[in-house]
């Protein structure tokens, strides 16, 4: 828990990293209040959506969007391919990226759509090795408490998060069940899963 | 105190029986029961003492993954047609604010057991922390039905006699899927077999009583299937391996409540072997795609 005017310290630094990341180059490090900066705005994103009232599909198109603004896609579709990303051609690894976009956004999407009528709160941040960690709270209508985590990086060149962790549970570890068994279905055509891909999610 | 010592003593092995005796038991009011189920315990115990120790955040160890795929595709049977179907109706036809009620209802009622293994573990300020939820809940919150607790700072915290004999060193065991009950481990199997034993509140009721908080519980479960459909529907019916999906979900959320605060081991993919051919996801080919 933090107060409002170290917040808003948090948030006034973020916008001054943010500003600074246009001139500045890529090398210098992510520090820990420019990763809160960047799920303070994530949460801020969620919690606009699940409290607009909007249709649930609508939603589900502002959560896509949110994943896409704010994930590294590329890393985290690489990590999710595993072993067979080392095989694949550009090519292949480019379509396969942008088939994996699509399908995660909506699947993620999805998921938080159970975050309707509650909201997300930021916690606490902390440095591990060259990332950062960002705590979160979701606190759902009759529910206990959810812990939602969000790894962030700036390896990208960009601060954006490359893993959730919904109560431990993390999306990269079950992407690459997911589609390592995808994968196995169509004895390892990554053409035929990229397709599929399209449809997925 | 017993209990203390027990604990602290390195060939404990010699000391299961008493402290299942001892500490679990110390009114024989069914006697049959208990010593059933103690029994079994034991037995479990002795069984965990030969698993293997296992750390790892992300690895499984699952030597009976063919009965366990069995076992799955049972449970997956009795989910479609009989557990998901009730849900849903259960849903629809009880009012959100009665479902929660009920929910709440059977959660209370298991505070007592959940103190007990708080205590087992050297963990004081848990117990007091749920005594005190049962206290205000059952009182102010009228025999359990609301929750105030929850918004005067005592939220519940959860833990059972698998937590237990984790604090206890026990290994985690191979991973199993048991039948109607779903993705378990060894070590959640006897902890699941000692919590049904121990319940020290179903002890004290009577039979009409027991039957009140099994029937809850019961709605409490339907209740969590019919909240949470979207997430469980996709995991069992949309993933391409379910039992895949199901077995790394259980592990990870399991071993992260076991862990309670600790840092975990986090995987860097930016750092990923499999990755060192494409080392720069921006290089030119994934350029155009990551273009938003």
């Amino acid at each position: 828990m933090r107060s409002d005017a170290t917040r808003r310290h948090f948030l006034m630094s973020g916008l001054a990293a943010g500003a600074a990341l246009t001139v500045a180059p890529p090398a210098r490090a992510l520090t820990t209040p420019e990763a809160t900066a960047l799920i303070d705005q994530v949460v801020a994103d969620i919690n606009a959506v699940i409290n607009s009232g909007r249709s649930e599909a609508r939603m589900l198109q502002e959560f896509e969007r949110i994943f896409v603004r704010y994930s590294d896609v590329p890393i985290i579709a690489r990590s999710a391919l595993g072993v067979a990303a080392r095989s694949a051609s550009p090519a292949q690894l480019s379509a396969f990226t942008t088939a994996f976009r699509g399908y995660i956004s909506r699947k993620y999407g999805r998921r938080f759509r159970e975050f309707i009528g509650g909201s997300l709160k930021v916690e606490q941040a902390r440095p591990y090795k060259n990332f950062h960690e960002v705590k979160t709270t979701a606190y759902l209508r009759g529910e206990a408490p959810i812990e939602v985590i969000f790894l962030v990086s700036d390896r990208s060149g960009r601060d954006l998060f490359f893993n959730v962790f919904i109560e431990g549970v993390n999306m990269l570890a079950s992407e690459r069940t997911e589609i390592g068994a995808m994968l196995d279905q169509r004895q390892g055509d990554l053409d035929r899963l990229i397709a599929d891909l399209q449809r997925a999610g | 105190m017993r209990v203390a010592l027990v604990i602290r003593r390195p060939a404990w092995f010699p000391c299961a029986q008493s402290v299942i005796d001892d500490v679990f038991f110390p009114v024989r009011t069914h006697g049959v029961r208990h010593s059933r189920y103690s029994i079994l315990a034991v037995a479990g115990m002795v069984a965990l003492a030969a698993c293997t120790p296992h750390d790892g955040t992300n690895e499984f160890n699952d030597p009976y993954e063919a009965r366990n795929r069995a076992v799955h595709d049972f449970n997956k049977d009795v989910d479609r047609g009989i557990v998901r179907p009730l849900a849903s109706g259960y849903g629809r036809a009880v009012p959100g604010p009665l479902r929660e009620g009920i929910g709440n209802f059977a959660g209370n009622l298991s505070l007592p057991g959940k103190m007990a293994n708080s205590l087992l573990q050297l963990r004081p300020g848990d117990a007091v922390e749920n005594g005190v939820r049962f206290l205000v809940n059952t009182t102010i919150g009228i025999g359990g039905l609301f929750d105030p607790a929850t918004r005067m700072g005592a939220p519940e915290v959860e833990t059972d006699f698998g937590e237990t004999l984790h604090v206890w060193g026990f290994p985690e065991g191979a991973y199993v899927e048991l039948p109607f009950l779903g993705p378990s481990t060894e070590r959640d199997t006897v902890g699941l077999i000692v919590d049904m034993a121990l319940d020290p509140l179903g002890s004290a009721l009577g039979p009409d009583e027991r039957w009140i908080g099994r029937g809850t519980s019961v709605g409490a479960g339907l209740n969590k299937r019919f909240t949470y459909s979207g997430t469980i529907d996709e995991v069992l019916y949309d993933s391409a391996d379910s039992y895949a999906q199901l077995r790394i979900g259980y592990l990870q959320k399991r071993r992260h409540e076991l862990g309670r605060d600790a840092m975990p081991d986090y995987f860097d993919p930016y750092d990923d072997p499999y990755a060192t051919p494409y080392a720069d996801a921006y290089a030119t080919p994934l350029e155009a795609t990551d273009a938003q």
